[in-house]
C-alpha cells in the first residue's frame, strides 16, 4: 500500500490532486484507490488536505491516514515542520517552491525533491494552480503512478482545451523532473 | 452484463444509483455531508439524463412531506438527509411509515448538536429506530449504491411497502472516493420495474388515505406496520439472490459474519469502521487468535436470530458503535444484547465500546486494543468509551 498526502489551500486544488491520482491507479492501472480530503468545512484560501491511499488489493481500512509515503505541498507558505509529520522514513517529500532557503526544515531520513511547478502552472496554463503539475512531478520522481495513466485521467476529468493544457503542463513538469518520456 | 466502472464519492454512487432507479420527484434541502447527493441530482434533472420533478423545498420537513404527497399518488420518490436534517424529518418519518409510503432516504450519518459538529457518528439515525422505517448501513461506496438500487425493490414489495432509509457515514463513505461499478440502465430497469401499487390516490379507484384511526382499529394498523416490517427479512433475502442474478455482487441479507464459527472473541459493529476492523481480524488470525467479525447491515428489521446464530459459543462478545443513549449504553448493544437474552446460552461476558463521536477516528490500533478489553475478565465499566 501507499499512502500519499497532499497539502494545498482551498481553491489550489490538492483534493483534485487526490482524487486525478485515485482515477489514474484504479481505472488507468487496474489498481485499487481510496481519495479523500480534510474533511469538514470548506474554505478558500485555508490549509486543506488530500489523500491518496492505493493498493493491489480492496481497501477496507478508512481510517485516517496518519502516516504516509508521499507528501506533496503544492504551496510554500504551508511548508512548516508539522507538514512532513508521519512522513515515513525514506519517505518522498514533493515540494512546490520558488524559493531556496527552505532545506532548514527537511529531516535527514526523507528524500526531498523541490519542483518551480508555480512557473511551470503560469508559463502552461497561465495560472499558479500546480496540482497537475505536481503529479507529473511525482511520476518522474517516484513509482507511485505512471505519466500515461495520468494523461487519462486528465483527459477524463476535464473539459476540452483545460484538459489539452494540463496534458502539456504534466508532460513539461513530468519532463523537468528528470521523467523519461519513452 | 454491461457496466461501467468509476471512480466516485459515496454521494455521487447514491445519485448515480438513484438516476438509474428512475424516482419520478426528488424533493431535498440540502445539509452537509449530504449535499453533493442532491447536487448532481439536480444536475442531471437540468441535463435532462434523469426525467423527474425536482423539488428544492425549504425545509427537510417540507422534503419528507413532499415525497410522501408524491408516492400518494403511487410516485417512485428519493429524498436525502442528515443529522439535524434528520430529526427535523421526525414527524414525517412516522407519517411515511404509517401511510405505507415507500419512500427511499439517503442518510449521511453525521454527529447531533450540541456542541455543534458536522462530522460523523450514527446518532441521528439510531435514535429514529423507532419511527417505521427500514434502515440499512453500508461500509462503502459500492454497497451504498448497490443499496439504493435494492431499496426501492423492498420498500415497494407489496408485503413491506414500507419507507427505507440508507444510512453512508458522513465523510468516511459521503466524501471519499473510490472505484464503483454502474450497470446499465437496462440491466437495472429490468431489475426495477415501475412502482406499482394500490395505496394511492387513483379516480378509478378511490379510496380514503392519510385517515384518522380511532382506539378501535389504530392498533391493528400498527400490528400490520410491524407486520411489514417482519416480512421484509425474507423479502430482503429474495431481492439480494435477484440483484445477484443480475449484478453478480453478492450481499449476505441483515448481517455479515467473519470467522465467528471458532470465535471465542467477537466484535459486533456496523458502517463504515467495518472496512478498520477487517485487517485488524486477519491480522490476530494470523497470530492464531480467534477472533471474529460481525458488521450489522440492518437495524430494522433487526437481524435477531442471526445475531444469536452468529454469537453461540463465545467466550466474550463486544458491540462498538458510534452512539449513546444518555444514561444507559449505545443502543446497538442494547438491541444485540436483547437479542441474545432469548437464547439460554449468553456469551459469558458482553462489552459496549463507544467511539467515533463527532468524527473522532477510530484506527486499527484502537480495534486491536479493543480485543484486548474484550480478552479481560474484570467487570469493567458499562460504557467503555474509546
Amino acid at each position: 500500500m501507499v499512502e500519499i498526502r497532499f497539502h494545498g489551500r482551498g481553491g489550489q486544488g490538492a483534493f483534485t490532486a487526490a482524487r486525478l491520482l485515485g482515477i489514474a491507479a484504479t481505472l488507468f492501472e487496474h489498481r485499487y484507490a481510496l481519495a479523500y480530503p480534510s474533511f469538514g468545512p470548506e474554505r478558500r484560501g485555508s490549509p486543506v488536505l488530500g489523500f491518496t491511499r492505493i493498493d493491489d488489493r480492496k481497501i477496507a481500512d478508512r481510517s485516517i491516514i496518519t502516516q504516509c509515503d508521499v507528501v506533496v505541498i503544492l504551496d510554500d507558505t504551508l511548508l512548516d515542520a508539522q507538514a512532513v509529520n508521519g512522513l515515513r522514513a525514506g519517505g518522498l517529500l514533493l515540494v512546490n517552491t520558488t524559493r531556496n532557503d527552505l532545506q532548514i526544515f527537511f529531516p535527514d531520513n526523507i528524500r526531498t525533491v523541490l519542483v518551480n511547478a508555480t512557473l511551470l502552472a503560469q508559463q502552461y496554463l497561465g495560472r499558479p494552480i500546480t496540482n497537475t503539475a505536481m503529479l507529473g512531478a511525482l511520476a518522474a520522481v517516484s513509482d507511485v503512478v505512471k505519466l500515461h495513466s495520468l494523461f487519462a485521467a486528465v483527459e477524463q476529468e476535464m473539459k476540452g482545451t483545460i484538459a489539452g493544457k494540463n496534458a502539456v503542463l504534466l508532460e513539461h513538469t513530468y519532463i523537468t523532473c528528470g521523467g523519461k518520456l519513452r | 452484463m454491461l457496466e461501467q466502472k468509476a471512480f466516485l464519492s459515496g454521494n455521487e454512487a447514491v445519485a448515480a444509483a438513484v438516476r438509474l432507479a428512475r424516482p419520478h420527484v426528488i424533493a431535498a434541502y440540502p445539509i452537509t455531508p449530504q449535499t453533493t447527493v442532491i447536487e448532481r441530482l439536480a444536475e442531471m434533472v437540468e441535463e435532462q439524463s434523469l426525467k423527474a420533478e425536482y423539488l428544492h423545498v425549504e425545509s427537510e420537513h417540507s422534503a419528507l412531506s413532499a415525497c410522501i404527497g408524491a408516492s400518494a399518488v403511487g410516485a417512485r420518490t428519493f429524498t436525502a438527509s442528515s443529522s439535524q436534517g434528520l430529526l427535523y424529518m421526525a414527524e414525517c418519518l412516522h407519517y411515511a411509515s404509517g401511510g405505507r409510503f415507500p419512500v427511499v432516504m439517503m442518510n449521511a450519518n453525521r454527529s447531533l448538536a450540541l456542541p455543534w459538529n458536522i462530522y460523523g457518528d450514527q446518532r441521528d439515525s439510531l435514535s429514529l429506530l423507532d419511527c417505521g422505517w427500514i434502515q440499512a448501513y453500508a461500509e462503502d461506496a459500492q454497497e451504498s449504491f448497490d443499496l439504493i438500487i435494492q431499496a426501492y425493490a423492498i420498500a415497494e414489495h407489496p408485503d413491506v411497502l414500507t419507507p427505507m432509509m440508507i444510512n453512508l457515514d458522513g465523510f468516511v463513505i459521503t466524501h471519499t472516493y473510490e472505484l464503483v461499478s454502474l450497470p446499465a440502465q437496462q440491466d437495472v430497469d429490468a431489475f426495477l420495474p415501475p412502482f406499482q401499487t394500490t395505496n394511492k390516490m387513483d379516480l378509478d379507484h378511490p379510496m380514503s388515505l392519510g385517515f384518522t384511526a380511532g382506539p378501535a382499529f389504530n392498533q391493528s394498523f400498527k400490528q400490520l406496520q410491524h407486520l411489514a416490517m417482519m416480512a421484509a427479512v425474507t423479502v430482503i433475502d429474495e431481492v439480494e439472490a435477484r440483484f445477484r442474478q443480475f449484478f453478480g455482487r453478492h450481499y449476505p441479507g441483515l448481517l455479515e459474519t467473519m470467522h465467528c464459527n471458532d470465535a471465542e472473541f467477537i466484535l459486533v459493529t456496523l458502517g463504515s469502521v467495518a472496512g478498520t476492523v477487517r485487517p485488524v481480524i486477519e491480522k490476530l488470525r494470523s497470530l492464531g487468535e480467534r477472533v471474529g467479525f460481525v458488521r450489522i447491515r440492518y437495524m430494522r428489521p433487526f437481524p435477531d436470530a442471526e445475531i444469536r446464530k452468529a454469537l453461540a459459543g463465545s467466550k466474550a462478545v463486544g458491540v462498538l458503535e458510534k452512539d449513546i443513549s444518555f444514561g444507559f449504553e449505545g443502543t446497538v448493544f442494547t438491541n444485540v444484547n436483547s437479542a441474545l437474552m432469548r437464547t439460554k446460552v449468553v456469551p459469558p461476558r458482553l462489552r459496549n465500546f463507544i467511539g467515533g463521536l463527532g468524527g473522532k477516528d477510530i484506527a486499527a490500533a484502537d480495534i486491536e486494543q479493543i480485543f484486548e478489553r474484550m480478552k479481560s475478565t474484570d467487570d469493567g465499566e458499562s460504557v467503555e468509551f474509546i
